[in-house]
């Protein structure tokens, strides 16, 4: 009893829903990478789970040995298809606008690691700050970034959202009741 | 849960990131005509099912999606070592009971 009056039930661990990015599939070839490189005016990463950081809000994550995910804040989308859309004629490569296919919730607080082991199998102490990766939450695909030691965002595609934010929402009532 | 070192990922996750997909290198014949039924039905459905170190696909299929092979002791379930798709079958390192190699090392970590 003593124990929850000594904690604030709701500082441990917040969840939110963002606001929509844009996000764009990129599957390129090596040989096309510097192409597309320059023309989203930032290097595209090498390593999976990199994340290169360019003007404007634009990232890069690398998610495969040719495929990466593009973010960049919703209103910036459109410049960079078109940008790609002049592409095509000197680079084989797939831009696909998958913006609407998730949404992003972000935990965050001292606790927010401990609510993420709840859904994803892996050791996310070894996931760096600043590093993303693909993996699964209790079964469904997502992009879970680390932004920071106690801030995790995630994007889940749209179908499985409800389910996701219902999991995470009884993980943070369990760590606020301190079970 | 096992681990499973991704050789495109280069870091050893968690099974639940990832899907078998059956045994590895059986070549899909060049000519399938050429072949008759009971070839065709053995490329089709005849698999070596060894016991012991068998080689099979897998795919990081909630990570970064590739195909890629594997060598798994099918007594033990430990992984001997993964390598990208395209790559042969490791020669001396496949032999049951050889020393680990560096790849169990890390599947081991
Ligand atoms: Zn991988």
């Amino acid at each position: 009893m003593t124990m929850h009056d000594t904690r604030m039930p709701d500082a441990t661990v917040t969840i939110e829903d963002l606001a929509p990015d844009a996000r764009f599939s990129l599957r390129v070839g090596a040989d096309g990478r510097a192409a597309a490189s320059e023309t989203l005016g930032l290097d595209l990463p090498v390593r999976v789970g990199d994340v290169a950081r360019g003007a404007e809000e634009r990232t890069a994550l690398c998610l495969g040995p040719d495929e990466w995910l593009i973010t960049a804040p919703a209103e910036a989308g459109g410049a960079i298809a078109r940008a790609f859309a002049d592409l095509y004629d000197r680079t084989p490569h797939s831009l696909v606008d998958v913006s609407d296919r998730e949404v992003t919730v972000r935990v965050t607080g001292p606790e927010a690691l401990t609510l993420m082991t709840i859904g994803c199998p892996r050791d996310l102490a070894r996931l760096a700050p600043g590093r993303a990766v693909r993996t699964v939450f209790d079964g469904a695909t997502v992009i879970l970034w680390r932004d920071a030691e106690d801030t995790f965002r995630m994007d889940v595609w749209r179908s499985f959202a409800p389910f996701v934010r219902d999991l995470l929402e009884i993980g943070r009532a369990e760590i606020a009741a301190g079970l | 849960m096992l681990l499973i070192h991704c050789p495109y990922c280069d870091e050893t996750l968690p099974e639940a990131e990832f899907a078998y997909a059956g045994e590895a290198h059986v070549d899909r014949p060049a000519d399938p005509m050429a072949l008759s039924d009971d070839e065709w039905a053995a490329f089709l459905f005849i698999r070596s099912n060894p016991k012991g170190v068998h080689a099979e696909r897998w795919r990081h299929v909630h990570g970064c999606a590739r195909f890629f092979n594997a060598e798994r002791d099918t007594v033990t379930d430990a992984f001997v070592s993964t390598y990208r798709a395209g790559e042969p079958r490791p020669g001396t390192k496949c032999s049951a009971g050889a020393p680990a190699g560096d790849d169990m090392k890390v599947a081991a970590e």
